[in-house]
């Protein structure tokens, strides 16, 4: 629940970020650079949370930096979603030979290691936004295989399957309409969960200067940025952090939520 | 003097509370086992019996709520114990038989080693000492090639051989109690009966007292000497096994025994089986008799108040409105002892 | 158990054989290595010197089929940054990795094992709520933004600890303690739901009823059997805390591979990156296999048996 709302409410300013943001994220003024948040003296309400060193509103930033993790996260999540899904249907409904085939490939794409291919890969390709979205949904399909194709094992046993096989409805017919509204529960709880990790692990590739590049707002970005001066100015390191660190939280007690409505025996 | 009983307990209540009210699932539950003594606790699941036994054993769920005038074993009161002190008498004194064999032993650790786990704690005993003990009970349990099965692991053994092994693992330390819990019900119908000869062979020759949890009637009437009715968490009747098959007060007792069919008096096609309605719920307040919306004698005085107990001598006694008198003799089948 | 042993390292070899054709391909399908080998400042003349003399213009396969090749013997190219041989290269600078690795993995156990076992003993007591209100807490938080956050608090508000460096053990309190914290909530979880289900097992009802001691019952027969799913859990998490390594240490300056990693992908080069792909790939095949055979070992039922497939 409270996952939910702070989930919205992230959304909502993410969204609204044109009539929220006071300055435009990507200009700034030289001689304002550097401005200390509110809460320090000298801080002021015209740059709530300051400005970066390049005089850029630091809350406008923010604002439209929470765009970029939010398309990061459902992008990915929907990539790797989409190919997770079809590869555990098939694996899960044909069995035998394919399902090995299929199974095997998981166990391919499981030690291929996450952050080490991204990282080679978005920079061979050149970072920007889209890259990082197709590389991590290219990679990030694991889970989503592997759950859909033993949830998918276990409901092609049960009766309305066999009475739909058995009134010859076609096989994509059965896939599609029949089993994947019943895999949807368990689709949705690791949609969150991917989403989450794509998240980080945008924020760490563009932290290591490889994924988003400048001057997006992407929040791993900013901490980068922020990062030569974390000694002398730690709030420009802080405050995206704990954007990043409150984004992915309520999107995995969301998850969390989504799960024991849906499936409490699978608490803990 | 009297020889002190082994086990008394008085006025044992265990609730849980939910929170759509207090579960009452043992209710103001009172017997006396006389050393090697027998005694049959009979049920529907649900009644209360292994709760019973649970809260002999201080086994009970965390959430349970024991209260009781008096638990007495061996002359001690076990509710005075700490939880220390109560392990020293547990799987020492007392031990118990448990339903599920398949799932009772840890798969993890061999059957030897399970085994001796028990005595090495309570006595002071040489490992070599605990093995030979382990492979003399393995024997007298009816276990071929002993020595083997003790390096084995528990799924390598069938469900009898290990509810043998059970049986074996509660003889470790000859305890003066042995708590049966339904030890048949999961097994084959050819090894219950094999069990349960192992069991009251046992009985005999190590004087044992040994109160056998079940809900089959055939059971109580083969191996215990005495026998207690529980239904929704109290005791309905207890008496002698022969008093209670040949002429059951407690109407419950009476359809219970016309649950079984007996070769020769059950007519074909004659209604056997079932007791029509259902437990009531235990939850909340519990005034009136708890058999009352399937009892045939029932009347206004048996939905709104608490039945009495009527002692018929000092071993039987039953819980019901109707006196003695008013109740006639029974004409069920019966069954042949 | 042989048996099984087999089969697994069998399907890791191949699994392993698989990872490499993946990796060569996508790198080198990805970029010209000739461009990025001869640098930024290189003419069209010298990319195609380069092109030809390295024999990027063969054919993929074969190309693959060459490297392998050369790096099963120990050959992995030779470093266009650093211009010394990859093998020379990792070797000299895996050994911090693994190390930070792995001390970073005990002390991720030492401290989720005990939380886990605390929440179950417990369940939805205070206690258990504060394990899980940590758990996802600490799964929700970017490792090197704790990093930063840790120095800024440890090095900078109280100098406690040194911010960068391997000169001493006490360089290396921060990296550990953020990567343990990377591992420390599947752990920790895992702990909780597998005491859970064991202590509400009828076997542990029977340890009980033998009368043995709360803590004898909790830690040898509950936690022997809870902890099977966790070594493997650990194994594979193993695999993440080293690649995660790659953040952390470019962090803390302490030149790993994970470090080497880093620079190798700002530098375009392409050969480190390759066999780091490859090492990380088969550290996760190793620590899966691991895995499984520690399982296997652990749980008789598959000791002695066996398991299909």
């Amino acid at each position: 629940m409270i996952g939910g709302g702070l989930l919205l409410l992230i959304c909502l300013a993410a969204l609204a970020a044109p009539l929220l943001a006071t300055h435009n994220p990507y200009l700034g003024e030289l001689s304002d650079r550097l401005i200390t948040p509110f809460w320090n003296s000298g801080g002021s309400m015209t740059h709530p949370l300051g400005t970066d060193s390049l005089g850029r509103d630091y809350l406008s930033r923010l604002l439209y930096g929470a765009r970029i993790s939010l398309i990061i996260g459902l992008g990915t999540a929907a990539i790797s979603g989409i190919i997770g899904l079809t590869l555990g249907l098939v694996a899960g409904y044909f069995g035998g030979r394919v399902d090995m085939i299929i199974t095997y490939l998981i166990s391919v794409r499981l030690s291929l290691p996450t952050i080490v291919v991204s990282l080679a890969v978005v920079q061979l390709l050149g970072g920007s936004l889209n890259v990082v979205i197709m590389v991590l949904g290219f990679i990030l399909w694991d889970r989503f295989a592997i759950v859909t194709r033993s949830a998918t094992q276990q409901i092609r046993s049960q009766d309305f399957v066999k009475s739909a096989q058995a009134v010859g409805c076609s096989t994509m017919r059965i896939i599609f309409k029949e089993i994947a509204p019943n895999v949807m529960n368990q689709f949705i709880v690791i949609a969150t969960l991917e989403a989450a990790h794509a998240i980080l692990l945008e924020a760490a590739l563009s932290f290591l200067g490889v994924g988003v590049q400048p001057p997006t707002p992407s929040w791993g970005l900013m901490i980068n940025q922020g990062k030569t001066l974390l000694f002398f100015k730690p709030w420009l390191v802080t405050i995206p952090g704990v954007a990043l660190f409150v984004l992915v939280l309520s999107i995995n007690l969301l998850g969390d939520g989504v799960r024991d409505v849906t499936a409490p025996e699978q608490r803990n | 003097m009297k020889p002190l009983d082994c086990l008394e307990i008085k006025n044992l209540t265990v609730t849980f509370p939910l929170s759509a009210g207090t579960l009452w699932a043992v209710n103001d539950v009172s017997f006396t086992l006389a050393r090697g003594e027998t005694l049959g606790i009979v049920g529907e699941s649900g009644c209360g019996k292994s709760m019973t036994a649970m809260a002999i054993m201080n086994l009970l769920p965390q959430a349970a709520q024991l209260q009781a005038t008096g638990l007495t074993f061996n002359g001690q009161e076990l509710t005075a114990l700490n939880e220390s002190e109560m392990s020293d008498i547990r799987g020492n004194r007392m031990a118990m038989i448990f339903q599920e064999p398949m799932t009772s032993l840890n798969p993890a650790f061999t059957v030897g080693a399970q085994l001796m786990e028990a005595i090495l704690r309570h006595r002071k005993v040489k490992k070599s000492e605990a093995r030979e003990r382990a492979l003399y009970l393995l024997e007298k349990v009816g276990i071929t090639a002993a020595a083997s099965r003790l390096r084995q692991y528990p799924h390598e053994l069938s469900g009898g051989l290990r509810q043998r092994v059970m049986i074996a693992m509660a003889l470790m330390c000859s305890p003066d109690l042995i708590i049966a819990d339904e030890p048949t019900t999961a097994l084959d119908v050819t090894i219950q009966a094999q069990i349960l000869h192992l069991l009251t062979e046992i009985q005999r020759e190590f004087e044992m007292t040994v109160i056998m949890i079940t809900h089959d009637l055939g059971v109580v009437a083969n191996v215990t000497d005495r026998v207690a009715v529980m239904y929704a968490g109290r005791i309905v009747e207890t008496g002698l096994v022969s008093q209670l098959f040949e002429s059951p007060q407690h109407p419950y007792t009476q359809k219970l025994l016309d649950c079984i069919p007996v070769p020769g008096k059950t007519k074909r096609g004659s209604y056997l089986g079932s007791i029509p309605g259902r437990v009531p719920s235990l939850i909340g307040d519990l005034s009136g008799c708890s058999f009352a919306n399937r009892c045939s004698f029932c009347t206004d005085e048996c939905l709104n108040n608490d039945p009495p107990w009527h002692q018929i001598g000092s071993q039987r006694g039953y819980l019901c409105w109707r006196n003695p008198e008013q109740i006639s003799p029974y004409k069920g089948q019966g069954v042949s002892l | 158990m042989v048996m099984y042993a087999l089969k697994r390292i069998f399907l890791a070899l191949l699994v392993a054989l698989t990872v490499s054709i993946l990796t060569f391909t996508i790198l080198n399908m990805t970029t010209d290595p000739a461009v990025a080998m001869a640098g930024d400042t290189a003419t069209d003349f010298e990319i195609e010197s380069i092109t030809i003399a390295y024999g990027f213009d063969q054919p993929m396969p074969y190309q693959y089929v060459q490297w392998l090749g050369n790096a099963l013997q120990g050959d992995l190219g030779t470093s266009y940054y650093f211009r010394t041989p990859v093998t020379a290269l990792i070797s000299g600078r895996i050994s911090i990795t693994l190390w930070l690795g792995l001390v970073s993995m005990a002390v991720g156990i030492l401290i989720a094992v005990p939380l886990g076992v605390i929440a179950a003993i417990r369940p939805n007591s205070i206690w258990d709520r504060i394990c899980l209100t940590l758990a996802v807490s600490a799964q929700a938080l970017p490792s090197f933004w704790f990093a930063l956050m840790l120095i800024v608090l440890l090095s900078v508000t109280f100098p406690i600890l040194p911010s960068s460096g391997t000169d001493t053990w006490v360089h290396f309190i921060m990296p550990v303690f953020v990567l343990a914290t990377r591992v420390m909530p599947a752990i920790m979880r895992l702990t909780r739901t597998g005491m859970l289900d064991v202590l509400a097992s009828d076997y542990i009802r029977t340890a009980r009823a033998k009368g043995l001691k709360p803590q004898n019952v909790l830690f040898k027969h509950a936690l022997r059997n809870a902890v099977v799913p966790v070594v493997s859990v650990s194994s594979v998490q193993l695999g993440h805390l080293l690649t995660g390594s790659i953040v952390i240490e470019t962090i803390f300056a302490l030149h790993g591979v994970g470090f080497l990693a880093y620079e190798s992908t700002v530098r375009n080069d392409l050969p480190t990156m390759q066999a780091l792909v490859l090492l990380f790939s088969c550290i996760f095949i190793i620590a899966t296999l691991v895995a499984d055979l520690a399982n296997a070992w652990l749980d008789p039922r598959i000791r002695v048996v066996g398991i299909d497939n």
